[in-house]
């Protein structure tokens, strides 16, 4: 269960970068990404996917999130 | 000039690796690769941040290098105590060359070393009471001191001192910030750890102190520089181009930078990163915490410093944005007058380097300026990210080496055959000894300041003047050079 950090990049998109590994990845897609809520699966650019409870509301990015390996 | 193709660096990496054992072998193997610009995530061609192999030469140094010579130390107000045994701050005294104004002894301290000089007896019994009297004396005989900080060597994490709780107690009595910094040397694989220790001792003994007070006018032009530790006065040849570009520079971080400085630096409207391996984690802290976004720039050579400008002033108003192209066009004359000057002297030459946290990917642009190809290049201490930015700077097929040790550093040197080489002052002498041109690029061997565009004319200027040294037409002896040059014309007749 890395603890994540999500910043939204200047090209609009999504960074998730897990501390522990120094590893930055774009986020491709969000299961659920609305006004009301943010989260579910979540797929990075490398392929890889994490999990997350959906957070209501949406957070403010940047903020520390904590990420369940799927 | 005989470019390698991807091929001949990977039978060159294989060959080097030959006299290694099995397990040596598989292991340094992944550290070393051939750069492929296609791939877009480092993790998958080339290892990094692990431990380096007992039983191989390593230039590393340890997390208290990391912390207090590279984080701490250039705060010029504050006293840092190198804590434990006196040689890890006595050998590395001053040897950075972080420039700073002020008195040393009264005001600045910068070039001093303070410690608890360790004894037998401090080991047994531990060494908190001498901590604290020491402290005491310190602030006596140095009153204008702003705060002070206990950077732990070895010793201290293996015996268990509480250097918090003698930094919370004398803390309260100097009413001045104490700061117990855990950066013990064995942490971590590499120096790199201190950086992160430090960064986090910032953030939670120092950026937090002024949160609530307002007496700090801000304007919509401030800016810090984040990382830049002004070795022979690079933080000063970059603020003046931020400052000319309308900016206002509010902190330094660390070099000449002030304990006032870091805790303002929250109030800041963007933070300029240029060393990201050292403090990027103090950055985004910044970012989660206060909402001040940071950026990555790079000042070494004209073609990456407009491209820095340009992205700065994107963060601004059109004021700014037309403050950078004045700046840039102010200096044009003169960056051009160094590269006509110097470019059909450097020109085609091929570069290998082998540095720090940020160099051997952010110089490669000043070296290119100059008609020069970085033919290999590898980080000391890097992690995944850094080579995730490195593999765009380098050209495909170019050697990238992680930890390298001393006996590739060699290997690779003897079959590439580059005409400069820039690392510390560890190589140095192996590879002038071999005849080889060297550059010290930690501390700019002993010049500098390289940053911004007044940097770029004495960079150009060094490099010159080292590659063109007559010297290095003399190292054979002239009875053997005779030798040669009969041979070659008995050859060519
Ligand atoms: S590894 Fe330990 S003993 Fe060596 S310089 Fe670093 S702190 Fe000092």
């Amino acid at each position: 269960m890395p603890n994540v950090m999500i910043r939204a990049k200047n090209n609009g998109k999504l960074l998730f970068y897990i501390a522990k590994k120094d590893q930055e990845d774009e986020i491709e897609s969000v299961e659920t990404d609305t006004e009301e809520a943010w989260g579910g699966v979540v797929n990075l650019t490398d392929g890889s996917q994490y999990y997350i409870d959906p957070i209501s509301p949406k957070p403010k990015f940047p903020t520390t999130l904590r990420f369940k390996r799927v | 000039m005989s470019v390698m193709t991807h091929e001949e660096t990977e039978a060159l990496i294989q060959e080097v690796l030959e006299v290694y054992p099995e397990t040596a072998k598989a292991d340094r193997a992944k550290h070393l690769t051939a750069n492929d610009q296609e791939v877009e995530q480092s993790k998958k061609c080339i290892t990094s941040n692990r431990k380096s192999l007992p039983g191989v030469m390593t230039v590393r140094g340890c997390a208290y290098a990391g912390s207090k010579g590279v984080v701490w130390g250039p705060i010029k107000d504050m006293i840092h105590i190198s804590h434990g045994p006196v040689g890890c701050g006595q050998y590395s005294r001053a040897g950075r060359r972080n420039y700073y104004v002020g008195s040393t002894g009264i005001n600045t301290f910068g070039t001093m070393n303070f410690t608890s000089d360790f004894q037998e007896k401090d080991i047994v019994f531990g060494g908190d009471k001498k901590l604290e009297q020491m402290i005491m004396e310190m602030n006596q005989l140095f009153p204008l001191n702003k705060g002070i900080t206990v950077q732990s060597e070895c010793p201290i994490g293996l015996i268990g001192d509480d250097i918090e709780a003698v930094s919370k107690r004398t803390a309260k009595e100097l009413e001045k910030p104490v700061v117990p910094v855990r950066c013990e040397g064995f942490r971590g694989v590499s120096q790199s750890l201190g950086h992160h220790i430090a960064n986090d001792a910032i953030r939670d003994w120092i950026l937090d102190a002024r949160d609530n007070d307002n007496s700090f006018e801000s304007t919509p032009y401030d800016v810090t520089i984040i990382g830049d530790y002004n070795i022979g006065g690079d933080a000063w040849a970059s603020r003046t181009l931020l400052e000319e570009m309308g900016l206002r520079v509010i902190a330094q971080w660390s070099g000449d930078g002030t304990l006032a400085e870091m805790e303002n630096t929250p109030k800041a409207k963007l933070n300029l990163l240029h060393c990201y391996r050292s403090m990027n984690y103090i950055s985004r802290h910044m970012e989660e915490k206060y909402g001040v976004p940071w950026m990555e720039y790079n000042f070494f050579g004209p073609t990456k410093i407009a491209d820095s400008l340009r992205e700065i002033a994107g963060f601004f108003d059109d004021k700014i944005k037309a403050g950078a192209e004045r700046v840039i066009e102010k200096y044009q004359a003169e960056y051009e007058a160094v590269i006509a000057k110097y470019r059909p002297r450097l020109e085609g030459k091929k570069v290998m380097l082998y540095v720090g946290g940020l160099r051997p990917r952010h110089i490669i642009g000043a070296y290119e300026d100059l008609g020069m190809e970085v033919v290999g290049t590898g980080y000391e201490f890097a992690h995944n990210d850094d080579y995730d930015r490195t593999i765009k700077e380098m050209g495909n097929a170019t050697l990238i080496y992680d930890d390298v040790t001393g006996y590739e550093f060699e290997e690779f040197v003897k079959r590439i055959k580059p005409d400069l080489i820039g690392s510390g002052i560890k190589e140095k002498y192996i590879f002038q000894k071999m005849g080889i041109p060297f550059r010290q690029m930690h501390s700019w061997d002993y010049s500098g300041p390289y940053h911004g565009y007044d940097g770029f004319a004495i960079f150009a200027r060094d490099m010159d003047m080292t590659l063109n040294n007559p010297c290095w037409n003399k190292i054979k002896a002239p009875w053997l050079q005779a030798e040669e040059s009969e041979t070659a014309t008995a050859a060519a007749a």
